[in-house]
């Protein structure tokens, strides 16, 4: 809020528009592990679908665990040590009841177990593509707050970290509570006093656990955030190949991944000796309280209270009782490492929107586009003012070219006109409409900005330029359908873009034509190439006005003539403006804006301003000089 | 690193491997497991200790038992402390040794990413890579937490079966039936279970891919608003995971309970063939309650294998993924030739000979080359800018980047002063050439970072006043200087808070530091006002001049004294401008050199060349013309129209 107090007209703004500090991807929620558990059921209610049922067949297989042992126990004591001998009938007997209850734990045990990974991974699935979804959703502002790599491990090992204890640990835990509530129940028909005095014993453990489980939580979260940084250090590493090898740096690109390794591997071993610590804590108290049982039982036992074989069935009891302590120990230790993966991805989930679709926002006609920019100003978070006030009106169907110097603003511009961003004071408005008040289907289908570095997908050019196409071409399928890429109406309309914009010539001489393969992020096609194949792309998306941003800083003279003419000629109608040094692109405007230092200059067509004596004068005649 | 012959063979090695890379640790770790499995022994034995000579004659009446209620209370507790911090040592130690092993890989990968070319890059995805660093890493590992449990406590399994054969061959045949069955049951497990887990590990790093790409896109994405469709992409590959997990998962399902029960079912088939060996007098009844107890001890072990035979094709897989990586070929190759670099030396001197570059296509079925570059034959001389200019697609962008030995070309030479590239020593030409790309990586780092390259006070490393004059050149230095904290300024990741035009300057400014004898810019400067890339390119003549002339006078050169008068430029440009700026112009068109001499004589001889070099001016008047004729139109309308008055 403090970087925008003192603008004059903030009051119609929305609040969260204006809290820069909001505008950050957190490294991890702030939320507590119950709130976390909560929160991330919420998101993903696939994972307690079906879970009483689950519970129930889990209970039935935990208890044949307990049963079969009873039974062998049984059948040694009354089959084998009968006191007529060995009765074989009697064993045979309780031999196949003990197999019958082991067969059916065990059907139980795989029936719990595929139950759970279908509720589980469904609850994943979703927590994944939420997560993806919403960082497409956040500004382009918030995005750039954190790494890529970093938040591809958002959506994929930090939700792998919580897939452990929703497959196993959250039912186990449930069955290991009912486990200590029955054991308990026996133990105190048995004996009420011993009973209190395993639970007393406990106590110990009880509050290690409490107090462990902030540390290990504590370490589980160190571990995730290194494996961010990791993935942003490798991500870097991976993207960055030519220029670490352009500069012989891989060595010391090397190093740093080496420490962001190693910082991860130390954060792990650490995490590792607290769990080990919590856990082996309480294998020493669960065998104490069987020390303490001995000595009091027996003590009783003296005293008249207990028989020796009560004492002995009670010690049997008290394993039943700390093999389920024991095992919800080690879940804890496994729920804390799930809260921190899922706090990391809870806090992408929870990060505010800023420039967000009001509820009630409007859907437009297509048609020429008339944009007005009204006492327009924008800062980015905690930065100085970069547009101070900048008013404009640009009338349908007219070709705008926007000059200016490097960091004068112009870039700005062309974020707010699309709405990447949104102003922190004024208002850009389509057609009369705040584009505040606009849906975004209807704003990106009549708006479209080609940024200078076009990012193409690995695929083909024909894949990259038909991603464009909102509707199949030829087709009537909803839009938001995956477009038929290679259906021979994509294929004609992305061969006529190209044809329309003067670059046949250009796919011919592809080695595949269109089929050619672009590679990674494009890289086998040169910066040039790549930014032909944005245009058309965005030629082929059909927008009321095409936005471009040095969309044609890399193409040469020849070819950029060619682009600017078909575009001249087949974007009659529409609207266009355009971010160029190159003032070519100027001069073929119908009205060209002067930028500087945040500030418009100068607005006229050029004729006028190239003989006005101003800024645009002497850009001008500075340019002719440098073609000639 | 890959692993060869039966799946078991695999298997076997893939731990061996790992353990032997970390003797120390797995030796603490199974010799804490084997001391658990004696104390699980110990502790039966000595909760039987005290339930027959202390607790049931105590509570008899018997004084001396009750006297020792104390003594058989101390003994549990001490068994109790020695079990519990065997538990640690082993869980720390085997935590140990998977996260260093997992830190081998880890390491081992990016140093692979590093060390391979440009065109590996370009056909792997970095989703991909990204994921080998984890879910692989972490399949690969995964059996190693298990396992030195399952090692430590392998002695319990030898002891009891020596111990049931010692009291009867039959019952110890019963008991071992279960592992025959064991073995089986895990070969049907190993045949379902290793395509299930290749598919999940495949489709993970394809969600990988998939997120990575699109956050890579995210700008693209927004201005066409395509999120819906991105959704659709990502949820269809989640989805395909999701159900490759829950066929792994279901299979495991299957296989836990099975292993899980196989001991207890053991120690009834005991029961069953004791009690018919007690028909027959072999055996007593006493033997058949020892043969059970032995079998419960033999259940925590089998059960520890089990664990370790669930993990083992996981780990295979993400083992063999990882080692596809490294056992990668096609890093480039060095020799041990060096370039001479006294102070005062002019530029490289570069000639191309024959080059051709031919690369194989990503798309089709059959083994198809693309020529990319043919019979170049390029000299430029020491200290001389020579300028590559030609069409969109032709081949600029290769030709230049073989001079920083980005690649190798296919076919003929690439001679930095008379010396082929591929003889040089590693780290030679990063050391005298100097490549700016057209797009420019920024690392997540300082301004200074950025433009060194190099670890504050490495040795090398560049001072602050030799930042600053880079920045200088480049036409940074006042946006440096606005930044709160100068060179100590963070610039996010890819240099997200720059605008194109700062990046390519912080480019030149990272490429002039280093004062290279050779100075590539491939269309380094088309985001950068043409005033500033003329005052960039004006600099670094003025520059190379001043060196010159402080060369020739001993002494004057000092500080810059590392730096070579003269640098020879070789530049992709539109510009005319910049184009004549150069002593030599080099048209390139379909991987092919047109023509090369200066500016003026190839505009005389060379219609291509023309053709590219005057677009703007033909452009210009065609525009005025057609001006000139609406005009014309106009005022014929405007006339015929008064006529019509």
């Amino acid at each position: 809020m403090t970087t925008v107090t003192d603008e004059p007209d903030v009051t119609d703004v929305p609040e969260d528009l204006l809290d820069a500090d909001g505008a950050r991807i957190e490294s991890t929620s702030k939320l507590g592990v119950f709130a976390t558990l909560r929160r991330g059921i919420q998101i993903s209610p696939e994972i307690t679908r079906g879970i009483w049922l689950t519970l129930g067949l889990a209970s039935l297989a935990a208890a044949g665990r307990v049963v079969v042992p009873l039974a062998v126990q049984q059948t040694i004591d009354v089959g084998i040590l009968a006191d007529a001998g060995p009765d074989a009938g009697r064993v045979a007997l309780l031999a196949v009841l003990a197999a019958g209850a082991l067969v059916l734990a065990g059907l139980c045990a795989a029936l719990v177990n595929v139950r759970l990974f279908r509720a589980a991974e469904a609850g994943l699935a979703t927590l994944r593509v939420k997560a993806f979804r919403h960082v497409h959703d956040l500004s382009t502002l918030t995005q750039n707050t954190e790494r890529r790599g970093a938040l591809v491990s958002r959506v994929t090992s930090d939700v792998d970290t919580v897939s452990l204890f929703v497959q196993w640990g959250g039912i186990m835990l449930l069955v290991s509570a009912l486990q200590i509530v029955v054991a308990t129940g026996l133990m105190l028909v048995y004996s009420p006093i011993l009973t209190a005095v395993v639970w007393v014993s406990f106590i110990p453990m009880f509050l290690v656990i409490r107090y462990g489980q902030k540390y290990v939580n504590r370490a589980y979260t160190l571990v995730r955030e290194r494996v961010g940084a990791m993935l942003g250090a490798v991500s870097e590493s991976v993207v960055g190949a030519e220029t670490v090898r352009a500069y012989g740096v891989s060595e010391r690109t090397g190093r740093r991944i080496g420490g962001a390794v190693e910082a991860t591997r130390s954060a792990q071993a650490r995490s590792q000796v607290l769990v080990a610590a919590t856990f082996s804590s309480g294998v020493l108290i669960a065998n104490l309280v069987l020390a303490v049982v001995v000595v009091v039982g027996t003590l009783l036992g003296v005293g008249g209270g207990l028989t020796a074989g009560q004492l002995v069935a009670f010690l049997f009891l008290v394993q039943l009782f700390t093999g389920p302590v024991q095992m919800a120990t080690e879940i804890l230790n496994e729920l804390q490492n799930a809260v921190a993966g899922w706090r990391r991805v809870i806090a992408i989930i929870d990060t505010p929107v800023q420039v967000a679709e009001k509820p009630d926002a409007v859907t437009q006609e297509r048609g020429p586009a008339h944009v007005t920019l009204r006492d327009v100003r924008f800062s980015y978070p905690n930065g100085p003012e970069v547009l101070h006030g900048v008013t404009l009106d640009l009338p349908p169907r007219t070709k705008v070219a926007v000059v200016g110097q490097t960091g004068s603003g112009k870039t700005t511009i062309a974020k707010l006109v699309t709405r990447l961003m949104d102003p922190t004071a004024g208002a850009v408005e389509l057609d009369g409409v705040d584009l505040r008040d606009l849906a975004f289907a209807s704003l990106r289908k009549r708006v479209v900005l080609v940024p200078q570095e076009g990012f193409l997908f690995d695929g083909t050019v024909l894949d990259n330029a038909a991603y464009g196409l909102r509707v199949p071409a030829g087709s009537t399928a909803e839009p938001e359908a995956e477009p038929a890429e290679t259906s021979p109406e994509t294929r004609a309309a992305v061969e006529r873009a190209f044809v329309e914009l003067g670059l046949s010539d250009w796919v011919a001489d592809l080695p595949d034509g269109l089929d050619t393969e672009v590679g990674q992020r494009g890289e086998s096609l040169s910066a040039g190439e790549r930014q032909l194949v944005a245009i058309a792309r965005a030629y082929l998306a059909q927008p009321d006005l095409l936005v471009l941003d040095e969309a044609t800083s890399a193409v040469d003279p020849a070819t950029e003539v060619r682009i600017a003419r078909a575009l001249d000629s087949l974007t009659a109608g529409r609207s266009t403006i355009t971010i160029a040094h190159r003032l070519s692109t100027a001069e073929a405007s119908d009205l060209v804006v002067v930028v500087d230092q945040g500030h418009v200059a100068e607005v006229g067509p050029h004729d006028d301003l190239a003989v006005a004596g101003g800024i645009y004068a002497r850009m001008h005649a500075s340019w002719v000089a440098q073609t000639r | 690193m890959a692993l060869a012959g039966s799946r078991v063979g695999r298997s076997l090695a893939l731990m061996w491997r790992g353990m032997r890379s970390h003797p120390g640790i797995y030796a603490l770790a199974v010799g804490a497991s084997a001391i658990f499995g004696a104390l699980t022994v110990g502790v039966s034995r000595a909760v039987g200790w005290a339930t027959d000579s202390v607790v049931v004659p105590a509570i008899a009446g018997d004084e001396v038992a009750r006297d020792r209620v104390w003594l058989g209370g101390l003994v549990l507790a001490a068994v109790a402390l020695t079990l519990a911090l065997s538990v640690a040592g082993r869980r720390i130690w085997a935590g140990f040794g998977v996260v260093r092993i997992q830190a081998d890989h880890r390491t081992a990968l990016t140093r692979q990413y590093l060390r391979l070319p440009a065109s590996w890059h370009r056909a792997h995805p970095a989703g991909q890579l990204l994921n080998h660093t984890t879910s692989d890493t972490e399949a690969a590992t995964g059996v190693f937490n298990p396992l030195p449990f399952a090692l430590g406590v392998v002695v319990m399994i030898g002891v009891s079966v020596v111990m049931l054969f010692m009291i009867d061959p039959w019952l110890a045949i019963a008991a071992l039936a279960i592992i025959p069955v064991t073995v089986a049951v895990n070969a049907i497990y190993q045949r379902h279970m290793s395509p299930a887990v290749t598919r999940a590990q495949r489709l993970r790093g394809d969600v990988a891919d998939a997120a990575h790409e699109s956050f890579e896109a995210a700008l693209l994405v927004k201005s066409l608003g395509t999120e819906d469709r991105e959704e659709s992409r990502f949820d269809d590959r989640t989805q395909e995971l999701r159900a490759a997990n829950v066929r792994v998962g279901i299979v495991r399902s299957l296989f836990d309970p099975v292993i899980q029960t196989l001991p207890a079912v053991g120690t009834l088939l005991v029961l069953g063939i004791g009690t018919w060996r007690i028909s027959t007098g072999d055996v007593d009844a006493g033997d058949i309650v020892t043969a059970a107890y032995l079998l419960t001890m033999m259940t925590v072990p089998v059960q520890a294998f089990g664990w370790v035979l669930g993990e083992l094709p996981r780990a295979l897989v993400g083992y063999e993924r990882i080692a596809q990586v490294v056992d990668s070929t096609g890093a480039l190759a060095y020799g041990d030739a060096r370039l001479s670099r006294t102070p005062g030396q002019p530029g490289l001197a570069v000639r191309l000979e024959g080059v051709g570059v031919d690369v194989p296509a990503l798309s089709g079925a059959q083994q198809r080359s693309i020529t990319l570059l043919d019979g170049v034959d390029v000299g430029v001389e020491p200290g001389t800018t020579v300028a590559v200019v030609g069409t969109t697609g032709s081949g600029k962008t290769t030709l230049v980047s073989l001079l920083a030995r980005l690649s190798d070309p296919t076919r003929g030479h690439v001679l930095l002063d008379g010396v082929d590239a591929r003889t040089l020593v590693d780290g030679e030409i990063p050391d005298q050439v100097a490549f700016v790309t057209q797009t420019t990586f920024v690392f997540e780092d300082t301004v200074r970072g950025n433009v060194t390259l190099a670890d504050e006070g490495a040795p090398g490393a560049p001072s602050d006043a030799e930042v600053w004059d880079a920045l200088r050149l480049a036409r940074l230095e006042d946006t440096v200087r606005a930044m709160a904290g100068g060179l100590d300024a963070p610039l996010g990741e890819r240099g997200a808070n720059l605008s194109g035009g700062q990046r390519q300057r912080l480019a030149i400014a990272r490429a002039l530091v280093r004062g290279p004898r050779l100075l590539v810019l491939d269309d380094a400067t088309s985001a950068v006002d043409p005033r500033v890339e003329q005052e960039i390119l004006r600099g670094l003549a003025d520059r190379a001049d001043e060196r010159a002339a402080g060369a020739a006078e001993p002494g004057s050169a000092a500080g810059a004294g590392d730096h070579s008068p003269g640098t020879t430029v070789i530049m992709v440009a539109y510009r005319m401008s910049s184009v004549t700026l150069a002593d030599r112009v080099v048209h390139v068109d379909g991987g092919r050199v047109v023509d090369t001499g200066t500016h003026d004589e190839l505009m005389a001889r060379d219609p291509g060349y023309r053709e590219l070099a005057t677009a703007y001016e033909v452009e210009t008047e065609r525009r005025e013309q057609e001006r000139a004729d609406a005009a014309a139109a106009g005022a014929l309308d405007d006339e015929l129209e008064e006529v019509a008055r």
